[in-house]
């Protein structure tokens, strides 16, 4: 199994002199899908943030495929196969879908970077159809679509998800974790942070439970969505409890 | 009188707009006012006004083009003073801005701004002194359209320039993809730096693209006005109105804000006294703030 | 040595001065956040006001009352506070910069009130013959210049007890609960608006104050008095003298003031003869350099943005 990522002892905050994550470790294997749980403030958000450049780690270490890319600028990252998906604001909407997707190529040579975009277009009509238009006429469904779909660009090898159901029906979400379990098909691997704990465990390989900035409990999402401990973590809530 | 009036406004709109492009890009991305942004105006026209006298004094490049004032001089002149006030814009980037950004919030850049626009202003009244001069002394018959509307030769040049700069840049933003990483940039800096895009590289193409616009703006003025050390001071409030008005960030917002500000400028004089057209601008932010803070073509916060 | 003094006491009135207008600009940046780009407007609207109602009468040309000092004084607080009761209600809730923009408009348009509206203020000839109570009381030059620094230095102790006060009461603490956590201060009760108005428009009044002083120890006021080179100056002394607190509002308005006549004069020696028409320029380009290198080398900036950064931390796109 190849190692993708390894994050090791991470602090990191949006102000060095208040970090939120107080030394975080995780990993993550080609074709897996894994999450990442906890209760508001836990620092999940910023550890994908700080693994995607976007916010400063003061100690520790990211390897990415085996290299040390603590410290690289985000743009760099990219271009290196990290992938990152915020939760809101997470697509351009004053530029049209296909210019979104211009932009996933950033990293990419022209050449190149059109051919992906025909075949993120083959692999999703519904962007291909409407790709004149702005992203801000999209429906929240099809906007998280394009927002993956933007950052699939570069055929990237970590795809870092931040709440990628949140505000969407059941239903929708249901489809997006489909979606999500389709990507790590060719060897590609998923970090994502979930609110919906429950039916994020139940797609996922593994996951981390992460409290104040630091691990809790970490293991195979089957055994977790057993754990009465994780309930504790949430506030003396059930995981069933837990939508 | 309506009709000469709209014709001013729309010429003096013209270069407001072109010297707001820059202010607004760097209002959006880099996230503060840059009160010295104006005096990019000023430089860019007295870099042409050296390019245009170095050049005839080397024995020109043939006589003026028909009725114009100028020749080959003035239309070099305009690229030579859009690459040093370019060069001039990025140094101002990397030796201050780019340094205060890193370690101060945005209120501290808006003062060095306001430190940097002195040290500019006054550099040009040091050098050049303060008497007002001219690219050159040829004299030029007003041609009259319909309306009675009078118009130099040179301003009709004005327009027709800044209408081809205007759709140089439509294209550059919607057809490469510096231009659309910079649309991108502008409305999320992070998410375009997740997708790859180098923003460090994307706000130096704001600056030398704000730049050039000045430089331009600048020098069409000097050739249709006249040139003066205070020529940028005099625009700053109609460069904020077109630049606000327009919206942050919106490159035909600046051009669209820069038309309203110059036809409301030069409309307003048939409604309250010719001395107080300065104060129109202003007028016209505090309006736009109060009623629509993102511009026209702005997102709302 | 009577020269040196001499010297010495014009300086201080003017520093002092200043350093009244330097502390209400302290109070609207260093404690409630406002970045006030129009000082030298407010200013201006002092100085005209104390110039309009104690100076003589004068031919096709408001004013002429003849009133006391202090009332010139007090009127002229009171107007430049109206101003700014009208100003603040437009603006003061906009963002920093475009607050910055909008009074630095303001500051603009006064000044084309004070070169056009010819009748109130004289226009490009402005209003002379301001008389001098220091005058009455003394003779000669050194003693008056003595007697009106006493009034000034008064005058600026009054100020500063009175905002030390004003900082320390209750109301100064909802100004500091609102700088830290505004949402939390609102949820409260407290009416942040309001508030910063009444801190906006405290502290212009102190500007017109300042402008008032500086007019009557002059004895004419002009439209060139108030250009926007001393908005400048004002805001370079507070950045000087680091805004948190008034002891060093007063103390960068005399370095400040300092360097500034310092340079001037060190020009006016130095400089070949054809340049110094161009001494004003040379001084602003002197200044100018001087700060801009100031905050470049100044790790943390303007002293006041750090309490102000956290507001803003989370804004981090």
């Amino acid at each position: 199994m190849t190692r993708r990522l390894t994050a090791t002892d991470i602090v990191a905050g949006y102000r060095p002199d208040l970090p939120i994550l107080h030394g975080v470790s995780a990993h993550l294997d080609a074709g897996e899908v894994v999450t990442i749980i906890g209760p508001n403030g836990a620092g999940k958000s910023t550890l994908i943030k700080s693994i995607a450049g976007l916010v400063k780690i003061t100690s520790g270490i990211v390897e990415i495929d085996g290299a040390d890319r603590t410290g690289t600028p985000a743009h760099l990252l990219a271009g290196a196969g990290v992938a990152y998906v915020p939760q809101t604001g997470n697509v351009f909407t004053t530029l049209t879908i296909r210019e979104n997707l211009i932009v996933g190529g950033a990293a990419l040579p022209k050449a190149e970077a059109l051919a992906q975009i025909d075949r993120i277009f083959d692999q999703y009509p519904m962007l291909a159809t409407k790709q004149s238009e702005k992203a801000r006429v999209l429906s929240g469904g099809e906007r998280q679509i394009l927002a993956i779909a933007r950052a699939l660009l570069t055929s990237p090898k970590i795809i870092l998800l931040d709440e990628p159901t949140a505000g969407l029906s059941p239903m929708a979400a249901s489809e997006l974790f489909d979606l999500v379990r389709g990507l790590v098909a060719d060897g590609a691997a998923v970090l994502m942070v979930e609110q919906n704990a429950k039916a994020a465990l139940k797609m996922s390989d593994r996951a981390y439970v992460l409290a104040e900035g630091e691990n809790r409990i970490d293991g195979v999402a089957s055994d977790l969505l057993e754990n009465d401990e994780i309930g504790r973590i949430f506030l003396g809530a059930r995981p069933e409890d837990v939508t | 009188m309506i009709l000469q009036h709209t014709a001013d406004g729309i010429l003096s709109g013209a270069i407001i707009g072109l010297g707001a492009i820059g202010l607004s890009f760097t209002m959006k991305i880099l996230r503060f006012a840059n009160f010295s942004h104006s005096e990019l105006l000023t430089w860019g026209a007295y870099f042409g006004l050296i390019f245009v006298s170095v050049a005839t004094a080397m024995g020109g490049f043939g006589g003026t083009f028909g009725p114009l004032s100028f020749g080959w001089p003035l239309i070099l002149a305009l690229v030579f003073a859009a690459v040093a006030t370019s060069v001039l814009a990025l140094l101002l980037h990397h030796l201050i801005f780019e340094r205060l950004a890193k370690v101060t919030g945005h209120m501290t850049m808006v003062f060095a701004s306001f430190g940097v626009a002195l040290l500019l202003r006054n550099a040009v009244l040091l050098i050049f002194g303060a008497d007002p001069i001219y690219y050159s002394n040829t004299l030029q018959f007003a041609v009259l359209l319909p309306g009675n509307v009078r118009v130099l030769p040179d301003q009709v040049f004005l327009l027709a320039l800044t209408i081809v700069v205007v759709i140089a840049l439509h294209l550059f933003m919607t057809r490469s993809r510096t231009g659309i990483a910079m649309r991108a940039t502008a409305e999320s800096p992070d998410l375009a730096r997740v997708s790859g895009v180098n923003v460090n590289n994307v706000v130096r193409w704001v600056w030398v693209i704000g730049a050039s616009g000045a430089a331009v703006a600048g020098v069409l003025y000097g050739l249709t006005v006249q040139l003066r050390p205070e020529l940028g001071f005099a625009l700053i409030l109609p460069l904020f109105a077109a630049a606000i008005l327009g919206g942050a960030g919106s490159l035909y917002g600046a051009v669209i804000g820069g038309l309203i500000v110059g036809l409301s400028e030069n409309l307003s004089v048939m409604i309250i006294p010719t001395t107080y057209k300065p104060a129109v601008p202003f007028l016209l932010i505090l309006a736009i703030l109060y009623f629509r803070p993102q511009g026209l073509f702005g997102e709302k916060k | 040595m009577i020269g040196v003094i001499s010297y010495l006491i014009f300086f201080l009135i003017l520093a002092l001065t200043f350093g009244i207008a330097v502390m209400g600009l302290n109070l609207q940046w260093g404690f409630t956040g406002l970045f006030n780009a129009g000082v030298a407007g407010f200013l201006a609207v002092g100085g005209y006001t104390h110039a309009i109602l104690t100076g003589p009468a004068r031919d096709a040309v408001f004013g002429g009352f003849e009133l006391p000092f202090v009332v010139g004084l007090l009127g002229a607080m009171l107007a430049s506070g109206l101003v700014a009761i009208v100003v603040g209600l437009v603006t003061l809730r906009l963002r920093d910069e475009y607050l910055a923009v909008a009074t630095f408009g303001i500051a603009v348009s006064i000044q084309l009130v004070a070169v056009n509206w010819e009748y109130v203020t004289g226009g490009t000839l402005g209003l002379i013959g301001i008389p001098n109570p220091s005058k009455g009381l003394a003779d000669g030059p050194l003693r008056q210049n003595a007697i009106y620094l006493g009034m000034v230095v008064l005058v600026a102790v009054l100020a500063y007890v009175g905002l030390q006060r004003i900082v320390q009461s209750p109301w100064g603490r909802v100004l500091k609960a609102i700088r830290e956590d505004e949402v939390a201060a609102a949820s409260l009760g407290k009416n942040p608006t309001r508030v910063r108005l009444e801190s906006f428009v405290l502290g212009c009044a102190l500007m017109g104050l300042s402008g008032g002083l500086y007019v009557g120890f002059i004895g004419f006021v002009g439209a060139t008095d108030f250009l926007p080179i001393i908005t400048f100056q004002i805001w370079t002394m507070l950045i000087v003298g680091g805004s948190g607190n008034m002891k060093g509002a007063l103390l960068g308005a005399a370095v400040v003031w300092g360097v500034w006549t310092g340079s001037g004069f060190a020009i006016s020696k130095i400089v070949a003869p054809e340049w110094q028409a161009q001494s004003g320029a040379l001084q602003a380009v002197l200044i100018g350099l001087i700060l801009v290198l100031t905050l470049l080398m100044r790790p943390k900036g303007m002293i006041g943005e750090d309490v102000h950064v956290s507001r803003h931390a989370a804004d981090t796109t």
